[in-house]
């Protein structure tokens, strides 16, 4: 598409139009400089202060890092594990309601890592609907007292990740595995291997750039991983991500979260630039003709995607339709309740949201948090495409500068929504009272998704349809109306949804820099699951329910807008 | 040595393969010959293992190969696009399966380097199969699938990616390979010169059946059917309808660009519609007049008009049959002029006629039942 325009651009064009480059990118990067780079530099500064390294800090830096590392390495092995079955069974078989069940692979992914970790707390945590259920059914079965059931904080917390990270494996696994040619298959077969040597004298060797690739991005994510391990960690765990938080927040040792921050950082960097090394030099060629899947045959596929799809099905509806259940299902005793509990269905914890009580968590009914939320989300978006839009446009055909800028834009990504909160405190503690620092931080977060959406579409719109249009007789104006505009607005709605869904779900940066009396829906989900109390517990629930219907419409409307060839990762 | 019995195989509930049945004996290469789509190498992976037939059977020396898994058949496949192993290198491309089968590793080196030789490729061993061309790694596929010495090899479209000059030179060195090493082959294509080139037994696939088996110059010469004319390019496939006998193996039929005497053996009653073929050989005498000399005069003058009309058949004892029309299109092929007629017929001649001239021009005629 891009290499349509430099044929396009005369010499003297492109001169003119690296100064007006510059003048699309003053915007964002004065904005990237202030939000990203200044409080970098902060960070950077006060990790070099004498006051860091001391021994008890080091000490502690020691201990984070290796069980941030540690967790990481087991989560991205589970769920390399448990995540290549599926892989084969996506890229391998056609059976009924495929679509489906891959779609719903995916949507932990997509889902706030709040909703993810409350959806988890609420069919395995102490207040989860399999402990309540087993302690009921105590009193129904004395004689055969089943115990009451709490996973281990560790033990969730990989599950979490296992729930959120499958879909990477699967996809990018499943892609590469149907993509082989069968005809290699064959040949080996023909050559005297059985079925298990043609997977690992041929298949596995060729899968090995995508697992790898896959277990990296997956690392990733489970190495900034920080809403589950905070809700589901129970604060005796304790990882880069959520040290920063602790040491920032709870012991204001602002030097020691300098000091996880860079570390942090130039981990996550590590791994992405490995990742995008990897990514970007595949050393196998792609079949023109792939592996096409199959209805199971034998015996043993057959029972292969039986037991698979029912597992899978399980795994991925049962926390999430939890959930919504738990938030309608009274199952204890509120606190300080008395007399007669009335269990089941109630819709009790939605009613209380609109409530301010006093000695609640709160100076405002919690239903508050939604309108924040609603409100710092618009904000968001209209920052990221303000800001999003010039530096799209200089990126869509870039010079050889706006290529230098690319990656510089990208770089938030890479770095930690805790850090990013850290780096707004140490700057901008001064204004920390305003509301108004968090749609900044969002829009820090959204910014890249939002060019990369609007990027690819600026680019579509090759010079010729342009020239074409005019040609039969479109002016400036009409030409912009009828092809620019209809292409763009999709990808502008898109990236809209986008901002609008990051900035809902956002947890990390708004945890750190929000105020108590502007809580958005996250912070609040977060404030009610750290407050005993059944009543507590079911509002964090409901809260946890509204987040997952507004992002899930989120979804749905960003499937609807985006261009087709758009890929995920 | 190989036997199928009755093969039947359908995809969709379509039939692909209805009951196939051939041999192949020790030392013979058939060439399974058909278009796309039309099963051939769906038969080929049925013969391999990797896909089981509906019904029938197949046997490798009497043996029935029903519960033979593919990696136990010893049969050697090399597919169009090579399927080498994009991980491995030569060495261990053609080692795979002396691997698979366990055997010394001096034995391996040996057996690698002697099928390397056979292919031409000394001295490849420890190159990267990725940065080969196309002839090449076709060699590398053919050597890998030689180093288990085969009691069988396949070939599915084996030449199809290269191209022409590449393809004769491979051709002739798989065709030496094959007399050299006495291994069966069962070679599939599309392209007919490919498969007269090679074969010594063609069989044509057409709707899941083999509609036309025997050497190549027996199907050359007796196509049989209007398909296998058509589908070898044998020349122009006419309708034509049978008006009378003329005597005994003698036919008058009528055709949409005129009325021929046909040789045929075969009874025909009256009315009876048949399929002709007009074959365009370029014939010496086959030009539009009977003379020579005549004939390069109308070309220079480009006055063909008045000797259209002539009856240009001649008292040899063979049946001559002319047709007449206007030339349409004039395309020049090294050797020859192939000639387009208005009326849709085509004829190879050693001169070019003008294009708009009427000519007449002799054809032969046979009858394709």
């Amino acid at each position: 598409m891009s290499t349509c325009v430099p044929v396009y651009l005369s010499t003297f064009a492109r001169v003119h139009l690296s100064t007006s480059h510059i003048l699309l990118w003053l915007l964002p990067l004065s904005f990237l400089a202030l939000a990203f780079f200044f409080p970098l530099s902060k960070i950077l500064a006060l990790t070099f202060s004498p006051s860091t390294f001391t021994p008890e800090n080091l000490r502690n830096t020691q201990h984070v890092v290796l069980f941030t590392f540690y967790q990481a390495t087991l989560s991205t092995l589970l769920t390399l594990v448990i995540g290549l079955p599926p892989a084969v069974l996506f890229s391998r078989f056609d059976f009924r309601g495929k679509t489906l069940l891959r779609a719903l692979t995916a949507v932990p992914f997509l889902l706030p890592t709040v909703v993810v970790a409350a959806s988890f707390t609420s069919l395995l945590g102490s207040h989860g609907l399999l402990n309540t259920i087993l302690q009921s059914s105590n009193s129904l079965f004395p004689f055969f007292p089943l115990s009451s059931f709490t996973l281990h904080p560790f033990l969730a917390i990989l599950l979490a990740h296992l729930f959120y990270n499958t879909t990477i494996i699967i996809r990018i696994v499943g892609a590469a595995l149907s993509n082989l040619d069968p005809k290699l298959e064959q040949t080996a077969r023909t050559l005297g291997a059985d079925s298990l040597r043609v997977w690992l004298k041929v298949i596995l060797p060729l899968l090995r750039p995508s697992i790898l690739a896959a277990s990296l991005l997956v690392f990733l994510f489970d190495f900034t991983s920080f809403g589950v391990i905070l809700l589901l960690g129970n604060s005796q765990l304790s990882t880069l991500e959520t040290e920063i938080y602790f040491q920032a927040v709870r012991q204001f040792n602002l030097p020691l979260a300098a000091l996880l921050s860079i570390i942090q950082l130039l981990s996550a960097l590590a791994v992405s630039i490995l990742y995008t090394r990897l990514v970007t030099r595949n050393p196998y060629p792609v079949s023109p003709r792939p592996t096409p899947s199959l209805k199971p045959k034998s015996i043993q596929q057959k029972l292969f995607v039986t037991i698979l799809c029912l597992l899978l099905s399980a795994f991925f509806i049962l926390p999430l339709a939890s959930l919504p259940f738990r938030s309608f299902t009274r199952l204890e005793a509120d606190r300080g309740q008395r007399g007669d509990v009335q269990y089941g269905f109630t819709t009790d914890y939605y009613k209380e949201l609109f409530i301010n009580r006093r000695g609640s968590v709160f100076y405002v009914p919690p239903f508050q948090a939604i309108f924040n939320s609603i409100t710092y989300a618009s904000a968001t978006v209209i920052l990221s495409l303000l800001l999003g839009f010039p530096a799209a446009f200089a990126l869509a055909h870039p010079s050889r500068l706006d290529k230098l800028l690319d990656p510089l834009i990208m770089l938030p990504l890479g770095s930690s929504a805790v850090m990013l909160g850290l780096g707004f405190i140490i700057t901008y503690g001064k204004w920390l009272a305003s509301p108004w620092l968090v749609p900044f931080a969002h829009t820090l977060v959204a910014l890249p998704f939002v060019i990369r959406t609007l990027q690819p579409a600026i680019a579509s719109i090759p010079q010729r349809l342009r020239q074409a249009a005019s040609s039969l007789g479109a002016s400036s104006f009409e030409v912009w109306k009828n092809i620019d505009l209809p292409i763009l607005r999709r990808a502008t709605l898109a990236a809209a949804t986008f901002a609008f869904t990051i900035s809902l779900g956002e947890f990390g940066a708004t945890l750190l820099i929000s105020r108590p009396e502007y809580p958005t829906i996250p912070v609040a989900i977060e404030r009610f699951l750290s407050q005993p109390g059944g009543l507590n517990y079911g509002q964090a629930m409901a809260m946890a329910t509204i987040l997952m219907a507004l992002t899930t419409a989120s979804i749905l409307l960003i499937e609807k807008f985006r261009l087709p060839n758009n890929n995920d990762f | 040595m190989l036997q199928l019995n009755s093969i039947t195989k359908s995809y969709n509930n379509k039939p692909l393969l209805d009951n196939i049945s051939f041999t192949v004996a020790e030392g013979e290469t058939v060439c399974l010959l058909g278009a796309s789509g039309s099963g051939k190498s769906t038969l080929l992976r049925i013969i391999a293992g990797l896909e089981s037939p509906d019904s029938g059977l197949i046997s490798f020396g009497g043996v029935d190969l029903a519960s033979t898994p593919p990696h136990l058949r010893d049969f050697g496949l090399v597919f169009q696009d090579y399927a080498l192993f994009p991980h491995l290198n030569v060495n261990d491309n053609v080692a795979f399966g002396l691997k698979m089968r366990r055997m010394r590793q001096d034995e391996i080196s040996q057996r690698v380097a002697s099928s390397l030789e056979l292919v031409n490729l000394k001295g490849f061993v420890q190159r990267s199969v990725n940065d080969l061309s196309g002839g090449e790694q076709q060699r590398v596929a053919l050597a890998r699938a030689l180093a288990i010495r085969p009691r069988l090899l396949m070939f599915d479209e084996p030449l199809g990616a290269l191209d022409r000059t590449l393809r004769e030179g491979l051709l002739n060195g798989l065709r030496s390979i094959l007399q050299k090493t006495k291994v069966p082959a069962i070679y599939v294509t599309h392209d007919q010169e490919e498969a007269f080139a090679i074969a010594d037994r063609v069989m044509i696939l057409h709707n899941g059946n083999i509609i036309r088996a025997g050497t190549p110059a027996d199907v050359w010469a007796n196509p049989q059917s209007a398909y296998v004319a058509e589908f070898l390019g044998l020349g122009n496939v006419i309708e034509g309808e049978v008006k009378g006998k003329i005597k005994s193996g003698e036919w008058k039929v009528e055709s949409s660009v005129g009325e021929f005497v046909v040789m045929c053996k075969h009874k025909h009653s009256k009315g009876e519609k048949v399929h002709l073929l007009a074959r365009p050989i370029a014939e010496q005498n086959n030009r539009w007049s009977s003379s020579p000399a005549r004939a390069e005069r109308t070309l220079s003058e480009g006055e063909v008009e008045d000797e259209a009309s002539r009856d240009v058949s001649r008292p040899e004892g063979r049946i001559q049959n002319t047709v007449q029309s206007v030339v349409a299109d004039v395309i020049f092929q090294q050797d020859k002029y192939k000639v387009t007629l208005d009326n849709g017929l085509y004829v190879y001649l050693k001169d070019a006629p003008k294009i708009g001239k009427k000519i007449s021009v002799r054809v032969k005629i046979e009858c394709l039942g």
